[in-house]
């Protein structure tokens, strides 16, 4: 029982990490390696709201997400949306995503380092233990997990039920056949950029409750978000979460039962299979 | 032979000759930023030899490299320095045939994160065996001078220009060219692309572990952190790409500005390089596309001149 | 193509000269320093070795410099991000001696960067003492690179210490024989966990729980959970800045209260107090100073005033000391003549007096008064155990996290 709630409780927190990153890579099809850097700058945020302003980072939330949403609509319609117009094929604009948003993520390490300097930041926020099947866990990655629930569940409600969401699905599925059913494709590729954006800044507001963050640590949460939705399937809200929860408790298991020196080993060796048997991911669509 | 490529091999040698002799005629300062350039310049050139024609990124350098510097670190006491780049190699070469058969049947994307996880599998994977053996901290101390390490890589250099030349006049090299342009047809012309990628890719995985052998001794204490580090792998792909995977001679065409703006950032901003590190990279990606091989193109092209 | 790369070099050939020019008249000492400002250990880096590094410069301009024979001169830094790489250490120091020309060189920070930069500040001649590099190999090391010199102490030993202070409290009756040995899944965790096991259990003592993880982890539940089930006595973990502060929070959350609690590296920085408050009274880590000797708490008031923050309560003075015995082998030595401060290092029969007290160097150029292990009590990280040093305090049991 405490490895399924451990696990649970990580797989909440791999979702936050992971989510941001699937819009913006499924719907804008813009792989941001700058994602980890977005995620610290959420968490920074957070911290500074916390400290100087005894402002609790889940009330905080409501100036986060906004203004994430801004700046990531502004980084794509600036930044990215030149290399989309230019790039000739996916392959193209994939190779200019990486390299652009890898500069990206050096310069947002480097702003970060001389706004905060580059020292270890954590707050003690919701830090006591709670009981549940008489184990205790951290309040804070409870309220973290219910949370990514929360986001996640509302993400799906709304691209499967909304226009809005539909257009992005579209988007999603077949860019160069979108615009034939009237569909903005610059617009609702932004829109995804910006939303990612706001949801990965919301998770870093989160997980600072119970990770120490620095300036130079992003890199280390972009990798976990690409295997996260390469294992769940490109552009499928649904298939994140399930990612994110197997590997959670997949992780949690290995470091408990067998070694925790193996974690990364056992989440590799499920992204290969999940690879093998099942290239497009575990949700994804084959691709046509 | 025709003329022309006996006139290449002419200025190819002549130029061989000249960085070889770095190290008599420029300072210490050069010698050590010449060694850097040269790693870089040999990584990127094998790099480019198999991503330059198939399109895939390789993000594994950085796995590569870390073994390749764990070779010498176990095998330098026991083993003559010379063979160990020749062991890492061997070793490097299998390690790319096996990741190349589970993931180049795949597309792009996959085989783009894979190589990237590659590196830190690798790395927790050895330090979890260093763990259960109880093995110490790793301690490279030869009498290697930076000169020496400087004059093998100019050599493996050497050797990699020579192989990429002989693969591109090869059936190999046309046979990816095809699968460069379109996978399908070639797959109708009966050509086997999975064993044809995975054939190409063993050369990088090769190169990159003998050029962690190789260097092994300059960095004295092996530790997986910095052996594996990630940023390797992009520092390669950045120059590779800066300079242009077109051509053979395109990646050092990218890693010889790309290692002299770093070092100028570094010096005149110490406090600010990552931050104008990433702004000239943004610059470089959008005002230089195709990297300095597609502007010397596209300025052959507006100024006549036969290629 | 040729001749664009060719411009290309000189132009940027033309940018190094131009930022050459301030090597002047020799009335400043110009003093190099790389360490990490971005990368994966810029975070220990800020707390531990720039403001140490800072702060020495700028308390030695203020008392008017050095004496260097009948000269006084002042110190001129400059700096450099090494970003943690030790492809770029090896380029900083390159460049800091032949193209700023500096007159000495600050060490690194971390065991890995020092060691990748010794040989070319062996090659160069510039002496080398380091504040943050702590390893086994000091006699293989001196003998290669009779530069390097040792402030901060052997790895093995600090084992030994931790294990012995252990045998102690049993010994004391203030412990049972169970004991949790975790580390980090690097060189440092590894080496460290092995040496202590091997002496816990000469010792009699039980490894109940015994695990390692990767580096970079934080999620550390289950490890905890593991030492809890095991029900150790003592929880002892090799541990990293980011791991020390996600085991405390998962022991305080799960209420795992061993008898001894030690995590390494970043139990004595601040961060750590100010996360965790007075919980952590008891708390045992790797280092410790004589926080009651006025030479140290004149340093943290100084550390607190230019930097804002309290400095570590272990290698941020051995890094200022490594910088005072610098400046004191240079007065001594009465030049800036590197050859003759060498000389006056490797002259065994000298001792500086540092905020560590006094240092001197055996023939394996190693401090041999360091200290070991410290305790969080009364809300100050206080040195339990030493190698010859003064100040030594005895230490408490854990009585839980209040």
């Amino acid at each position: 029982m405490f490895i399924l709630i451990t696990g649970l409780l990580l797989g909440g927190t791999y979702a936050l990490i992971a989510l941001g990153l699937n819009l913006q890579y499924g719907v804008a099809r813009i792989m941001n390696l700058a994602n980890g850097e977005m995620l610290v700058a959420g968490g920074f945020a957070a911290f500074w709201f916390y400290t100087a302003g005894q402002i609790n980072p889940v009330v905080g939330l409501i100036v986060i997400a906004p203004v994430a949403f801004v700046v990531n609509w502004l980084l794509y319609r600036i930044m990215l949306q030149p290399l989309v117009t230019r790039a000739k094929s996916r392959g193209a604009l994939e190779v200019d995503s990486i390299l652009a948003t890898f500069g990206m993520s050096f310069a947002f390490v480097g702003i970060m380092t001389w706004a905060f300097g580059g020292g270890y930041f954590n707050y003690a926020f919701l830090a006591q233990p709670v009981e549940i099947f008489s184990s205790s866990y951290a309040q804070n990655r409870v309220v973290a997990f219910v949370l990514a629930v929360v986001i996640g569940g509302a993400l799906w409600l709304w691209l499967t039920f909304t226009r809005t969401g539909l257009k992005l699905r579209a988007v999603s599925v077949n860019p160069a056949a979108a615009p034939l059913v009237g569909v903005d494709v610059r617009a609702a590729s932004a829109l995804a950029f910006a939303l990612g954006g706001a949801v990965t800044a919301t998770g870093g507001a989160l997980v600072s409750m119970f990770f120490t963050l620095d300036a130079s640590v992003g890199v280390l949460f972009t990798m976990k978000a690409l295997i996260i939705i390469i294992m769940g399937g490109v552009g499928d809200i649904r298939g994140t979460i399930v990612a994110a929860v197997i590997l959670g408790i997949a992780e949690t298991a290995v470091a408990r039962l067998i070694d925790p020196g193996l974690t990364l080993a056992a989440a590799y060796l499920l992204f290969l299979l999940v690879l093998l048997f099942r290239p497009q991911g575990l949700f994804g669509k084959a691709r046509g | 032979m025709t003329t022309r490529e006996i006139r290449n091999f002419i200025i190819a040698a002549a130029l061989l000759a000249l960085c070889a002799l770095l190290p008599v005629y420029g300072s210490p300062y050069w010698l050590t930023m010449g060694t850097t350039m040269a790693m870089f310049a040999v990584l990127a050139t094998s790099w480019a030899l198999f991503s330059g024609p198939t399109h895939y990124i390789s993000l594994a350098t950085a796995a590569f490299f870390g073994v390749g510097t764990f070779v010498t670190g176990l095998g330098f006491q026991s083993l003559p320095f010379w063979a160990l780049p020749l062991i890492a190699a061997g070793i490097g070469a299998v390690l790319a045939a096996l990741v190349g058969l589970v993931t180049l049947r795949l597309s792009g994307v996959y085989f783009v994160i894979f190589t990237l996880g590659l590196a830190e599998m690798v790395r927790q994977v050895v330090t979890w065996v260093q763990n259960q053996t109880g093995h110490r901290g790793m301690y490279v101390l030869t009498s290697i001078t930076e000169r020496e390490i400087y004059w093998m890589l100019v050599g493996l250099g050497a050797l990699v220009y020579l192989l990429g030349w002989l693969i591109g006049r090869s059936r190999l090299g046309f046979a990816l060219r095809i699968i460069g342009n379109d996978e399908t047809v070639a797959k109708h012309l009966g050509i086997d692309t999975a064993l044809a990628k995975v054939a190409l890719f063993m050369v990088p995985g090769a190169v990159a572990a003998a050029v962690g052998a190789m260097l092994a001794p300059r960095y004295i204490y092996i530790e997986p952190a910095t052996a594996f580090a990630p940023l390797l792998s992009f520092q390669v792909v950045i120059m590779a790409l800066l300079g242009g995977t077109g051509r053979l001679w395109g990646p050092i065409a990218g890693v010889i500005p790309f290692t002299l703006l770093w070092e100028v950032i570094t010096r005149q901003a110490p406090n600010q390089t990552l931050l104008l590190l990433g702004i000239a990279f943004l610059l470089i990606v959008y005002v230089l596309p195709g990297g300095f091989v597609g502007l010397w193109d596209r300025l052959r092209r507006r100024y006549g001149g036969q290629p | 193509m040729i001749r664009r790369t060719i411009m290309t070099g000189a132009a940027a050939a033309a940018l190094f000269a131009g930022s050459l020019g301030a090597a002047g008249a020799q009335d400043t000492i110009l003093l190099g320093a790389a360490a990490p400002q971005t990368g994966p250990l810029a975070g220990g880096a800020t707390v531990t070795h720039w403001p140490a590094v800072r702060l020495w410069v700028q308390q030695t301009n203020e008392d008017g410099g050095l004496q260097v024979g009948d000269q006084q001169m002042t110190i001129e830094l400059v700096e450099y991000d090494d970003q943690t790489n030790p492809q770029q250490a090896i380029q900083a120091a390159q460049r800091m001696a032949t193209q700023d020309e500096v007159d000495f060189m600050v060490a690194p920070y971390s065991t890995g960067l020092n060691l990748a930069a010794a040989p070319i500040f062996a090659q160069l001649g510039y002496p080398m003492i380091t504040g943050t590099a702590v390893t086994d190999q000091q006699p293989a090391l001196a003998a290669q690179f009779p530069n390097m010199f040792f402030v901060l102490g052997r790895t093995s030993v600090m084992a030994e210490d931790t294990a012995q202070l252990l045998v102690d409290m049993r010994e004391r009756g203030d412990l049972g024989d169970r004991v949790a040995l975790v580390n980090v899944a690097d060189a440092f965790g590894i080496e460290m966990a092995g040496i202590s096991k091997a002496i816990l259990e000469e010792n009699g003592f039980e490894i109940v729980y015994e695990t390692s993880y990767p580096l970079g982890t934080q999620d550390l539940a289950p490890v905890i959970d593991g030492a809890r089930a095991a029900e150790a006595d003592a929880f002892i973990a090799w541990s990293y800045p980011g791991d020390t502060f996600a085991l405390t929070d998962q022991a305080i959350v799960q209420n795992f209260a061993p008898q001894v609690f030690f995590t390494a590296v970043a139990t004595a920085f601040p961060a750590y107090q100010e996360r965790f408050g007075d919980q952590i009274e008891g708390v045992l880590g790797m280092g410790g100073v004589n926080a009651d000797d006025p030479a140290f708490q004149e340093f943290a008031q100084a550390h607190m005033e230019m930097a804002g923050q309290a400095p570590d309560y272990w290698a941020s003075a051995a890094t200022y000391a490594a910088l005072e015995i610098l400046g004191q082998a240079i007065e001594g030595a009465g030049t800036t003549d590197r050859a003759a401060v060498l000389e006056y290092l490797q002259d065994q029969s000298h001792e500086y007096a540092t905020i560590l007290g006094p240092v001197n160097f055996n023939e394996n150029n190693d401090n041999e008064r360091y200290w070991t292990v410290g305790q969080w009590q009364d809300g100050v990280f206080r040195g339990v155990a030493s190698q010859g040093r003064d100040g030594v305090t005895e230490v408490e049991t854990f009585d839980g996290w209040n």
